[in-house]
This record gives C-alpha cells, sequence and structure tokens, in this order.
C-alpha cells in the first residue's frame, strides 16, 4: 500500500505543477474582472519560449539553462498578456472573444517561428530539462521522506509555495484587496481612489507570467519539446481549476493537485491490485467525471466575482 | 453618421482586411513575398473544381459549430463542449451508418439523427447540471470534452471495430456523399452543405419567430427579469444546451458521413467546437452572419495549404485568423476611429 503511495504522490505533484502555476494566474485575471480563455494560449508561448531559449542557449548556460528558460518564458507570457489586457480593458473587447483569439495567435506563432528558426514543425528535445531531486535530509524522515521528498521536481514545490504567497497577497494586503474590489464593483473601487485600469492590466498581467511559468515547467519537465499539440488543454484545465477551486488561490491548487492526482492515477493505475482489472477507459475519464460529481455533489454554486467579463468604461453608471 | 446596423457589417470588413494586411507584413518582415502567398491561398481554393469542393466541406461543419456556439451565446451560455459533442455525434453517425441495413431514405436521416441525439444528450449535462444546481457550465463542457474524446476512442478501437484504429466506412445508404457531386468535382463533395443551411434557416426561425426564442434570448439579456415575467429560465437554459448539442452532433455526422465517411481514434480535439467559437464570434452570432464567417474560415484553411508552393508556412493563416477576431472584438476602437474621419471631414 505504501509503495503504492510512494509512487502516486510524486507523480501527482508532477502533473500538477504547471496547471497550479497557471491557475494562479487566472485566480489574478478573473479576480481582478478581466476573464482569461486565452491561458492555453499564453502555456503555449511559454512552452514555445523556454523551448526555444533552451535549445538555443544550452550549451552557453549548462545547468542554469532551464531556470533561466523559465523566466524567459515569463518574460513572453507577460508580453503575450498585454495584447489580451491592451484590447479588453482598453479597447473593451468582449473577453471571451480575445481570450480566444489569443490561444489561436499563440499556437499560429509558436509554430510560425519554430518554422522559422528551426526549419521544421517540431523541436527537438530539449538537452537540458529539470530533473528530479531527493531533497537532502528531509529524505530521510521514514516513510514521509519516501513520500515527499524522493525523487520530486522542486518546481512542484515552488508552486506550492507560491500558492500560498498568492492567497496572503489576495487576502491579506492592500494590492490584494485592490485586485478584489475592481473585480467585485470596479465603481466602488474607483470613488475610493483605486485606478481600476491600472489594477486590472496587473492582474492580466500577473496571470501572464504565471501562465508563461506554467507551460515552461510544462516543457522543462513534461515534454521536453515544443510542437502543435505540446499544450493540448492544460490551459482549459487550468481554467477548470479556478472555477473548481472558487476562484480562491488554495482553492484552485487543490483543484489542480487533484486534476494531477486523477492523471496519475490513470498513469499508476494498472500497477496498483485494485485497478488493474478495470478497463483503461475508466481510468482515463476518471478525472473529468469526478471532476463533475464533485461540482454537481459537494461544491456546489460557483459564482465568478461580480464584474467578470465586464468592461469598466470611465464615469458610466 | 453610421447606424449601428451598418457596424455591424463594417466592422467586420474592416477587420478582415486588417488581418490580411497584418499577414502581409509580417510576411514581409520574415522575407517572404505577400502577393506571391496571396496569390497561391487564393489559387489554393479557386484553380480547381476539387479544392473548391473540398472547401465547400471544410465550410459544412463551421456551420454547425458556429450555429451551435452562436445559439447558446444568444441564451447567455457558453458552450465549450462543441469540441466534444462533434466527436459524440461522429461516432454515432458512423456507428448506425455501419451497423444497420436499411434503404436509404430511412438510413440516412437516422444516422443524422443519431449524431444529433447523441450530440444534444452531451450537452444535455452541462445544461441540467447549470440549470438545476449552478454548476459552471465552461468547466462541465470542459470535462465533457475530454471524456468524449477518450470514451469515442474506447468505441472505435472496443465495440466498432476489433482493436482497429479506423471504423470501416459507413453504408451506401447512409452516405451523404452522391455519385453526380463526385463524377462532377473529382473530391468528396457530400451533400452536407444542405443539411448545414437548413440548420440555419432553423436557427433565425426559432429565435427571431418563435414564443420559445424570445425566452431563450431574454434568459440571455436578464435571467432575473426573465424570471420575475414567469419564464422558465432553468428549462430554457436545458432547452438552448439541447439545440446548440443537436447542431454540434451533426458538425460531426458531416465528418463521419460525408467529408471521411468512417470514424478514427484521435489523440487530441479536432478542433472543429473550438474553432465553432470564432466563427460564431466573427459571425456576430447571427445564424446568417455564421455563415459568412464559416465560409470565409474554410476558405483561409483550404487555401492556405497551398501557401507552401509559395514557400509561406501555412500557419500564418492562424495568426490572420486570431488578428480579425482580435480586431473584430476590439470593434469600439475601429467605430471610435471611424467616427473622428466622420468628424475631420465635416471640417
Amino acid at each position: 500500500m505504501l509503495d503504492i503511495l510512494y509512487s502516486i504522490i510524486p507523480q501527482t505533484l508532477f502533473f500538477a505543477a504547471p496547471l497550479i502555476f497557471t491557475a494562479l494566474g487566472g485566480v489574478y485575471s478573473e479576480r481582478s474582472g478581466v476573464i482569461n480563455i486565452g491561458l492555453e494560449g499564453l502555456m503555449v508561448i511559454g512552452a514555445f519560449s523556454s523551448v526555444t531559449f533552451n535549445l538555443l542557449y544550452a550549451d552557453a548556460l549548462g545547468t542554469a539553462t532551464p531556470w533561466i528558460s523559465i523566466l524567459v518564458a515569463m518574460v513572453a507570457g507577460i508580453l503575450f498578456s498585454l495584447i489580451h489586457a491592451v484590447a479588453t480593458i482598453t479597447f473593451r473587447a468582449d473577453q471571451t472573444v480575445t481570450g480566444v483569439a489569443i490561444n489561436m495567435l499563440a499556437l499560429g506563432f509558436g509554430v510560425f517561428m519554430i518554422k522559422q528558426i528551426f526549419g521544421k514543425g517540431q523541436t527537438d528535445f530539449i538537452s537540458q530539462p529539470i530533473y528530479t531531486t531527493d531533497v537532502p535530509f528531509l529524505v530521510d524522515i521514514p516513510v514521509i521522506g519516501n513520500m515527499f521528498f524522493n525523487n520530486m521536481y522542486i518546481t512542484s514545490y515552488i508552486a506550492i509555495v507560491l500558492s500560498f504567497l498568492a492567497w496572503y497577497v489576495l487576502y491579506k494586503t492592500p494590492f490584494g484587496l485592490r485586485i478584489r474590489a475592481v473585480g467585485e464593483h470596479p465603481m466602488a473601487a474607483d470613488t475610493n481612489g483605486i485606478k481600476v485600469y491600472t489594477t486590472r492590466y496587473l492582474g492580466v498581467i500577473i496571470s501572464g507570467a504565471l501562465a508563461g511559468i506554467g507551460g515552461a515547467v510544462f516543457a522543462m519537465t513534461i515534454s521536453q519539446n515544443f510542437s502543435i499539440s505540446t499544450i493540448a488543454g492544460q490551459g482549459f484545465m487550468a481554467i477548470a481549476a479556478v472555477i473548481f477551486g472558487k476562484w480562491n488561490p488554495l482553492g484552485a491548487m487543490g483543484a489542480a493537485l487533484f486534476f494531477g492526482f486523477a492523471q496519475s492515477l490513470s498513469v499508476v493505475g494498472s500497477s496498483i491490485p485494485l485497478l488493474e482489472n478495470v478497463p483503461q477507459v475508466y481510468l482515463l475519464i476518471a478525472p473529468y467525471v469526478l471532476t463533475i460529481l464533485a461540482l454537481a455533489g459537494f461544491i456546489g454554486r460557483s459564482v465568478a466575482p461580480k464584474a467578470s467579463g465586464v468592461p469598466y468604461v470611465k464615469g458610466s453608471r | 453618421m453610421f447606424s449601428s446596423t451598418k457596424f455591424n457589417f463594417i466592422i467586420p470588413i474592416i477587420s478582415v482586411i486588417l488581418g490580411l494586411v497584418a499577414g502581409a507584413i509580417i510576411m514581409l518582415i520574415f522575407g517572404y513575398n505577400p502577393v506571391l502567398g496571396y496569390q497561391a491561398l487564393w489559387n489554393g481554393v479557386f484553380d480547381s473544381p476539387f479544392f473548391m469542393s473540398e472547401t465547400v466541406n471544410r465550410i459544412t461543419p463551421y456551420i454547425l459549430t458556429g450555429l451551435a456556439i452562436a445559439f447558446a451565446f444568444r441564451t447567455g451560455l457558453f458552450n465549450i463542449g462543441a469540441e466534444g459533442q462533434v466527436l459524440v455525434g461522429w461516432v454515432a453517425a458512423v456507428w448506425v451508418g455501419t451497423a444497420i441495413d436499411a434503404p436509404a431514405f430511412i438510413h440516412l436521416p437516422l444516422a443524422l439523427l443519431a449524431a444529433a441525439a447523441a450530440g444534444a444528450f452531451w450537452a444535455f449535462i452541462p445544461g441540467i447540471l447549470k440549470a438545476k444546481l449552478g454548476v459552471h457550465e465552461v468547466i462541465v463542457s470542459i470535462m465533457m470534452n475530454y471524456i468524449a474524446l477518450h470514451i469515442t476512442n474506447y468505441l472505435i478501437r472496443s465495440v466498432l471495430t476489433d482493436n482497429q484504429e479506423t471504423t470501416e466506412p459507413v453504408k451506401q445508404t447512409a452516405s451523404l456523399t452522391n455519385d453526380f457531386l463526385i463524377g462532377l468535382t473529382g473530391s468528396r463533395l457530400h451533400l452536407g452543405f444542405i443539411v448545414a443551411l437548413l440548420m440555419v434557416l432553423i436557427m433565425w426561425v426559432i429565435l427571431e419567430r418563435t414564443k420559445l426564442g424570445y425566452e431563450l434570448k431574454a434568459v440571455g439579456y436578464n435571467q432575473h427579469a426573465s424570471n420575475y415575467a414567469g419564464m422558465k429560465v432553468e428549462r430554457n437554459i436545458v432547452i438552448s444546451m439541447l439545440i446548440s448539442g443537436l447542431f454540434a452532433g451533426l458538425a460531426g455526422a458531416m465528418q463521419g458521413l460525408g467529408s471521411f465517411g468512417n470514424a478514427f481514434t484521435n489523440t487530441a480535439f479536432s478542433n472543429l467546437g473550438f474553432d465553432g467559437i470564432a466563427v460564431a464570434l466573427l459571425g456576430g452570432n447571427n445564424p446568417f452572419g455564421v455563415v459568412l464567417s464559416a465560409s470565409l474560415f474554410g476558405f483561409l484553411k483550404v487555401g492556405s495549404l497551398n501557401m507552401s508552393t509559395a514557400g509561406v508556412p501555412n500557419e500564418i493563416i492562424e495568426i490572420v485568423i486570431a488578428l480579425i477576431i482580435l480586431f473584430v472584438a476590439s470593434g469600439f476602437i475601429i467605430r471610435w476611429a471611424l467616427l473622428q474621419l466622420k468628424k475631420g471631414e465635416k471640417k
């Protein structure tokens, strides 16, 4: 039984990490009042830019390459999210429409650039991915050491620490209060001297940075290359995690961990005695069915931030 | 001054032009010849009857997924699950098309009906959960997409075939293809476009000429007011999702009974449903607008495949389409610019 946990827990954290980063970004954007369907596209940009950077600079930068690649992806995510921000906040574009356009634009741009740089539609595998590590000392703790500190990706730890940080910022700092205020009632926030446009810009930029990191973490740990199908729905799963987690950073983290757990079940499942006779298809659909049941059963009504999706026009009532 | 209906036409047209210009600029930046690029795009569609028919075959499912998403949007629902509804419709149509023996006038309608029912059922689940429990339809639809992907793969491998990745072709009695059209064009041009155009009319009639349509739109504008006016909001949400799913399911039938004539396992989504979101939005969520935007999409997608003859990667068209949508979405700024121009003329 313990052996199963030893394999499932690291797998769960491995699959969940990219989703956690991206979902946290989604929370910040939506809390500030801007729906971001474009998370998928921002992840594509993150994956594309990190893989390209990694391939081009691996020789020069050595083992530091994947980490710098993630930073590059973060910047690329920010730049790309600015398109969403300008269109939805300044030009008052429909947020869903713009998000859909961002997804198409990112994929088209990514593959177009790959063809320009490498002359083909699919990159080679990166030579400097992020490897698993054992955490010194902690891995020697009986039972827990093997569960949580053996063969782990550092990115998974960062994702979890960041979730708590994101929660703290959103609920315990003036900046977080402003983000929530402009997402809930922008006009009231405006009357109180909060700069609605600036705050919303920041919300979208944070989502771009985090989704870029999410895409990069996916590319550096899971796919290790970039093609048209590298990011196939992870961004939409992150949106699901945002809603599942009721627009709360810790809730989103929990939802992402749940998705990661369900995904690891379908990978590890065949080696678990209880599950080995279950047809594969049940394990494959389990995460999605369980999510629907969880939403219908005990999570219940999920209510979006009140002004989410509504452009703010200064002076209008 | 422009009236607002005029703007509804002008903004998409300006956006398409701006998108194509932006595409030309990108081609220039990367050292391609935009004139040759766009010429190849045009020739990729209009050079031969074969590719013209391929384009029609491409437009047909786009019309249907566009309608599916537009219809849900009009009731204030976001059916991001069209992708999954297309898949289940596709497999349901092929299942009926391969498993049953019947004369064509029964077999074909039955296969189409199966696809519509499967799509409608797939949309019913997010609909009923939204109506009864207030669960967000977007997240349930996304989950239903993945469930559809895995279940259809399973059905194709284990039920429709014996561990094969591709099913038998559908029987001629259930096929949308037609010997006359095939002889005329040498392509798989099929009669699905008639089904699609019929659905365009049906959507228009429902929305503009029936009490149901009026209620659906009212719920889309304001749920609370509709409820106060005595409309059954919950029932209308479910009905809207059912009709939306029906359209998407039929889009799957177009592929299964027409363009491909079989079903096959997928590792990723076909993107028909996701592209349908863009089709609906560009078409202003209006059934006739959807026909126009689906035609533009089909034209660009098929034509782009020929752009490699001019050495241009066909992803440029993905970028152009995305930019067009961005420009349409930012219609406010185009409108503002047009009004400034008008003012300038008066002085």
